[in-house]
């Protein structure tokens, strides 16, 4: 049995897909989290069932991407079931959606989730009541601590749903019924009264879908034209407008039957707190200093687990060296495999694992809680200013992760034009793959070793900056290429919830620094094969790798930094986590990867190829703005479409780059 | 009056909806129509968007978007 989960944003759909399917879909208390559908199966009292979770809507007139999706699952796919998860706090707005559904098909079990909640805020509602109404099952749940939902499963073999009909006033019912008769042998299997209601409420882009649907353009069908005039003549009455308000109205009417407010003042805690968070004088201030927080405890807690790492793995290749020469592997063989992959591999894991263990569960936690969406509140004025939108906010705050999760979580966007904007300024946003190599360098040149809070400052300066470039190259998008007015901005601040703390720490460590992870280890395997290669061919005496540097050199010297470091940069495009790696590889000549037992002795190694603090900066500076990595690019042509974007979010933030370390090449110069 | 120039812990009711045609659907998804009782809860740093509360929900947007809605104080 095929069913689909439905609902409106942050109600916890994912939180029963988890629920009934065991998988672990990542839930955040933000609208918008869900952008494709999830597909889970499970197996219930001899059944098999396969469940989709579609992203959030408020109903079946789409504005985003990510709705698009939803709607056109329910609308136009297959399927024997729709649960539609509602949120018990505010019923009567998901009814909404739960009206427009059941306009197309009555297979319908209503999910009132959120129901402690409701509880805590002293709201009753009366579910016997709602089922009567709507003649479909209805089940109560908290999906977080899995209440109700074996009634949920209980259901689900329900046969005897009944036909609810809205009723739009006799006049309006007359016609539908009318138009509806004409259309049932025109629609394929699409319900009639429906495709009659949307085509007396007519909504392009829904309409544009069910042309594409039956390859039959209904409004151009001559009997179908004849129908909705006499109907526009005879009731004289804008019938759009009314057809809307009905839904509401009646969404009014049953709420008001089936829901109880014993406190009128359930909102008031959250209002204190947001009076707090998005006052004029602590708002901007407290979201700095989050980041602050989250920063500092990120570099300060990795530092040692990633010194334990290098430790293992150091040991470890002592015993694989052994069994290698054991096995009588070639010479050849051996150090391609111990000096090139191995070494890469471990760096990767050393340098990446702890930082993303730390600010990925952190991450998850101001995001269960649901300050995000605060976020994008408080910042939305300089994303208008900048013809943006301030859901941007919320992809860039992805972007720290990983730039290709928040590409992909550009989506949420209504506007495409501002879409694009997000998806190509994503980049200026440091990812953790960066982050290493930056506080490495910020440790070693600028604030000195063992300067903690300093370093931690420094990397906000240049997360600032970097946010001062998404606001400049956003700005100068909307006057270039991406021409047009801020279209607008609507988002939910959804009540804060208690983050499940323990369960966040698994599931984030496990879903999103395992998933990073896993990826930048499978890239980091053949990069360090080919680097290998390139660094063990030789020509003239002098290995490739070399070669290739000296011919960069100029290059790299005009911006203040040198061949090698940009061959390094290059040869990291599929992962950042390399660079430094590389560029030690390339530096030593020793045509493998060596291991740097500590930041003194890396130090050592830089200067004495002739690092400046004018490198460093530099160096801090492209790796803030270069072109993005592989995975990121290839999100970025899949999520637009188009060759055209890809190249523009590559040679943008390069440009943006070279500029700057050119400038400020020429600053040192002139000193 | 209109909805864009609300002081925080306004309530009003709606009188009169003119928005451009995609607001007018977001709201319309809301839950805004004539008749509707909205709150304002919150203003951001910048003074705008304002957030709303409407039908049980907060919902933050733009002055410029509602500018043309028109309500009456309660």
């Amino acid at each position: 049995m095929k069913i689909a989960l439905a609902g409106n944003p942050n109600v916890g759909k994912s939180t029963v897909f988890n629920a009934l399917t065991g998988l672990h879909q990542h839930t955040g208390n933000w609208t918008g989290k869900t952008v494709t559908n999830a597909v889970g199966k499970f197996h219930y009292n001899n059944n098999d069932y396969e469940i989709y979770d579609l992203p959030g809507t408020y109903s079946l007139f789409s504005h985003s991407k990510e709705e698009e999706v939803a709607r056109d699952f329910i609308c136009f796919e297959k399927y024997d079931l729709v649960i539609v998860v509602c949120d018990a706090v505010c019923l009567e707005r998901n009814l909404n959606l739960v009206l427009q559904i059941l306009e197309i098909t009555n297979k319908v079990i209503v999910c009132v989730n959120l129901l402690d909640e409701a509880k805590k805020k002293k709201i009753k509602i009366d579910l016997e009541q709602l089922s009567n109404i709507l003649g479909v099952p209805v089940v109560g749940t908290s999906a977080r601590s899995k209440k109700g939902l074996n009634d949920l499963l209980a259901k689900l073999e329900f046969k005897n749903f009944k036909n609810y009909k809205l009723d739009y006033g006799n006049l309006i019912n007359e016609e539908i019924k009318k138009l509806s008769k004409i259309l049932t042998k025109k629609v394929l299997d699409l319900n009639p009264d429906w495709v009659a209601v949307n085509l007396l409420n007519y909504d392009e882009n829904l309409y544009m879908q069910i042309t594409k649907y039956l390859n039959y353009d209904l409004l151009n069908d001559n009997e179908i034209i004849m129908q909705l005039k006499t109907i526009k003549e005879k009731l004289n009455f804008n019938i759009k407008d009314k057809i809307v308000n009905e839904i509401i109205k009646t969404a009014e009417e049953i709420s008001q039957k089936v829901v109880t407010f014993e406190d009128k003042n359930y909102n008031l805690k959250n209002e204190k707190i947001d009076k707090i968070i998005t006052s004029k004088i602590f708002g901007i201030p407290l979201m700095l200093i989050m980041l602050f927080i989250i920063l500092w405890l990120t570099i300060n807690g990795a530092n040692y687990p990633s010194e334990i790492l290098f430790q293992i793995f150091n040991n470890i290749e002592v015993y694989l060296n052994d069994f290698l020469i054991f096995i009588n592997c070639p010479v050849w063989l051996n150090s391609l495999l111990i000096a090139g992959i191995y070494r890469v591999l471990t760096w990767v894991i050393a340098v990446m694992l702890p930082p993303m263990a730390i600010f990925f569960p952190l991450f998850t936690l101001l995001e269960d809680l649901g300050f995000l969406p605060r976020i994008a509140f408080n910042l939305d004025c300089l994303f208008k200013k900048c013809c943006a939108c301030g859901k941007q906010a919320l992809t860039m705050c992805m972007g720290f992760g990983c730039n290709a999760v928040g590409v992909s979580g550009a989506r949420i966007i209504d506007s495409p034009r501002e879409r694009i904007m997000a998806i190509l300024t994503n980049v200026f946003v440091p990812c953790n793959g960066r982050f290493p190599t930056m506080i490495t360098i910020i440790s070693i040149f600028l604030v000195g070793i063992n300067n903690e809070i300093f370093s931690v400052v420094i990397l906000l300066l240049i997360i600032l900056l970097g946010f001062l470039l998404t606001f400049i190259t956003s700005y100068l998008l909307s006057k270039t290429v991406l021409k047009g007015i801020p279209s607008s901005f609507t988002i939910e601040l959804p009540p804060y919830r208690r983050p499940q703390v323990g369960k966040v720490i698994i599931r984030s460590i496990l879903d999103r620094t395992l998933f990073v992870l896993g990826r930048a280890v499978i890239i980091a395997i053949p990069a360090g094969a080919l680097i290998w290669i390139l660094g063990n061919i030789q020509i003239n005496n002098i290995n490739l790798l070399n070669h290739i540097a000296n011919f960069l050199n100029p290059f790299g010297q005009l911006i203040g930094l040198d061949g090698v470091i940009l061959l390094a940069f290059i040869l990291g495009f599929p992962a950042n986590e390399i660079v430094v790696p590389i560029m030690l590889m390339i530096y030593l000549a020793t045509g493998e990867l060596i291991n740097i037992e500590n930041l003194d002795s890396l130090k050592q190694i830089l200067v004495n190829q002739g690092w400046t603090i004018k490198t460093a900066i530099c160096m801090l500076i492209f790796t803030l703005c270069h072109f993005p990595c592989s995975t990121t690019c290839l999100t970025i042509k899949k999520e637009t479409g188009s060759y055209k974007w890809m190249l523009l979010a590559i040679v943008i933030p390069t440009i943006v780059g070279f500029v700057i370390c050119f400038l400020v090449n020429l600053f040192f110069n002139l000193l | 009056m209109f909805l864009s120039n609300m002081k925080i812990g306004d309530k009003v009711i709606v009188k009169k909806i003119v928005a451009k045609e995609n607001i007018k659907r977001r709201l319309l998804d809301l839950g805004v129509i004539e008749g509707t009782i909205i709150k304002c809860v919150l203003k951001s740093p910048f003074n705008d968007p304002l957030a709303y509360l409407i039908r049980g929900s907060v919902i933050a947007i733009r002055k410029e978007d509602v500018k043309k809605i028109e309500v009456d104080l309660l």
